[in-house]
């Protein structure tokens, strides 16, 4: 039987050599590391994350979620007067297995009070330049708005496209369109973003894409410019793959409600199941979480990157028939 | 009908697309941050070997293709089917001429080739690699000149026409390389 690491020793070093970088570059800067329950009784309600669920020993008929992200606790802590703080804690998310998915992985994500989000951004390229060998930050980080990516490479405002334009650009770009599309912008814009756009992202260096349509806000704040509805949410690439994903964090208890509850609807509409939502989160929002922006960095796929990996398997300890 | 999520996807699985079976070839799981994920697959038209790239939307089910690949004797032709025998069961199929293709430029009677069945009729004959097969025409074969390079066409007995070395004579078996078409050696009794 195979029993032997799915890693080579040279990458677990590695694994292990830039964990400590990391570590070192939050230790500096007076960035508290956390640790939040893998196991809570509420989950993500985002119809695009597959929640991964545990049964409970206590209850018939009840489960618990392994945490897609330390998200809503973290928060929770922010509100509760942490100041800045971050966390390397594997999440799990039942999505397909791919070169970069597996249901397991590990993130590192980071809250700062009182940051904006560019701020942000521009201590996620330290934290590269800090713990990446030069040759992938000597040329600095790409910055462009969802909006202005959308327009240079396939000359369409994704602020304003029609679903039927976005057909006659996949046209355009010989792309064969998946049957039952449907009417949702959203989606084509995810189909245009996914097989058009990422692959032709810079390969020599760190991309930032920043301010998408406020219906892709997830748990960022919105506003409003020149008449378009903008998350201040970022993403980071290497080439075509995704890194990172960071908000300036929506704190209005009311519109994250509502977003929860808007998302569990949707799951109806697409026949997936409920999640249940975390109150005690709305509650921290309700007595107040400071301004702050966080991110979420996925530390298998840095370490893809770092070490040539094709697979994520491959910078992995163990991937026994998962 | 049996189908395939998305999930399912790997090499070498066989599904339908605009009515035809195809197999794919190479499945990638797309993502790109939050929101809807994508298959991107590129899978080969069992019946006419293009292949193609296909998108789809992750959880979404696609239609299997009844497709099994077996092992079956070559028999005979009658001019319009080549029929194949079935080695435990005895049953016996005929292929017409868009199925088999260039396999009958290889087909000798009693090899064992390769059938791709889909709803249980032939839609692809693979011959095997390497066959013997006799040369039924060819210039004389230049004697002592075993060591110079030089080939010239020999016509064989299924009519395939191969380049074979000066020294080989009419009437002489051969064994030829099906992927490629060339000569790769004489077969001595």
């Amino acid at each position: 039987m195979h029993w032997r690491p799915s890693a080579t020793p040279v990458v677990l070093k590695e694994r292990a050599a830039l964990l400590n970088r990391i570590r070192r570059f939050f230790a500096d800067k007076d960035v508290m590391e956390v640790n939040t329950p893998v196991l809570m009784p509420a989950g993500a309600t985002d119809p695009s994350i597959i929640n991964i669920t545990a049964v409970s020993p206590r209850a018939e008929n009840s489960h618990w979620y392994l945490h897609t992200s330390p998200e809503l606790p973290m928060k929770r802590l922010l509100a509760a007067g942490s100041g800045p703080i971050y966390q390397v804690c594997p999440v799990f998310r039942g999505s397909d297995l791919g070169r970069y998915h597996r249901p397991e992985f590990s993130l590192l994500e980071w809250y700062r009070p009182d940051y904006g989000y560019h701020q942000l951004m521009d201590e996620v390229e330290c934290l590269l330049i800090a713990v990446m060998p030069s040759e992938y930050t000597s040329t600095k980080a790409e910055r462009v708005s969802y909006r202005d990516i959308f327009l240079r490479v396939l000359e369409i405002d994704p602020f304003q496209v029609s679903v039927a334009e976005c057909r006659e650009c996949c046209d355009r770009f010989a792309l064969s369109v998946p049957d039952n599309m449907g009417v949702e912008r959203d989606i084509w814009l995810d189909l245009l973003m996914s097989m058009l756009i990422a692959p032709k992202l810079p390969q020599d260096r760190f991309t930032f894409i920043y301010d998408y349509p406020a219906s892709q806000a997830a748990l960022a704040k919105t506003r409003d410019e020149n008449g378009r509805d903008i998350a201040e949410r970022f993403e980071l690439y290497w080439g075509e793959l995704e890194l990172a994903n960071g908000f300036q964090e929506l704190t209005d208890p009311d519109e994250q409600l509502q977003r929860f509850e808007a998302e569990n609807r949707h799951r109806l509409d697409r026949k997936l199941p409920t999640i249940a939502i975390d109150y005690k989160f709305i509650e921290c929002l309700r007595d107040g979480m400071p301004e702050s922006s966080g991110v979420a960095l996925g530390l298998d796929r840095l370490l893809m990157v770092l070490t040539g990996a094709r697979h994520i398997n491959e910078v992995v300890t163990f991937t026994d028939e998962i | 009908m049996a189908s395939y999520s998305t999930n399912e996807f790997k090499s070498g699985l066989k599904i339908m697309i605009d009515a035809d079976p195809y197999t794919i070839v190479e499945n990638e799981f797309v993502q790109p941050g939050k929101g809807q994920a994508f298959n991107r697959v590129r899978v080969r038209n069992l019946k006419t070997g293009r292949v193609i790239e296909k998108t789809y939307k992750s959880g979404e089910s696609v239609e299997a293709a009844d497709v099994v690949d077996i092992e079956m004797q070559y028999l005979y032709s009658d001019g319009e089917f080549w029929h194949f025998m079935h080695p435990d069961t005895f049953e016996q199929m005929g292929a017409d001429a868009q199925v088999v293709g260039d396999a009958k430029l290889w087909l000798k009677e009693q090899d064992i080739c390769q059938v791709v069945l889909w709803n249980d009729s032939p839609i692809s004959v693979t011959p095997p690699n390497f066959v013997a097969l006799k040369i039924v025409e060819t210039d004389p074969g230049l004697r002592g000149n075993t060591a110079q390079g030089g080939t010239k066409p020999a016509r064989l007995e299924t009519d395939a026409v191969v380049n074979v070395p000066l020294f080989i004579d009419q009437g002489e078996v051969i064994k030829v390389d099906t992927r490629t078409g060339e000569y790769v050696s004489r077969v001595k009794d």
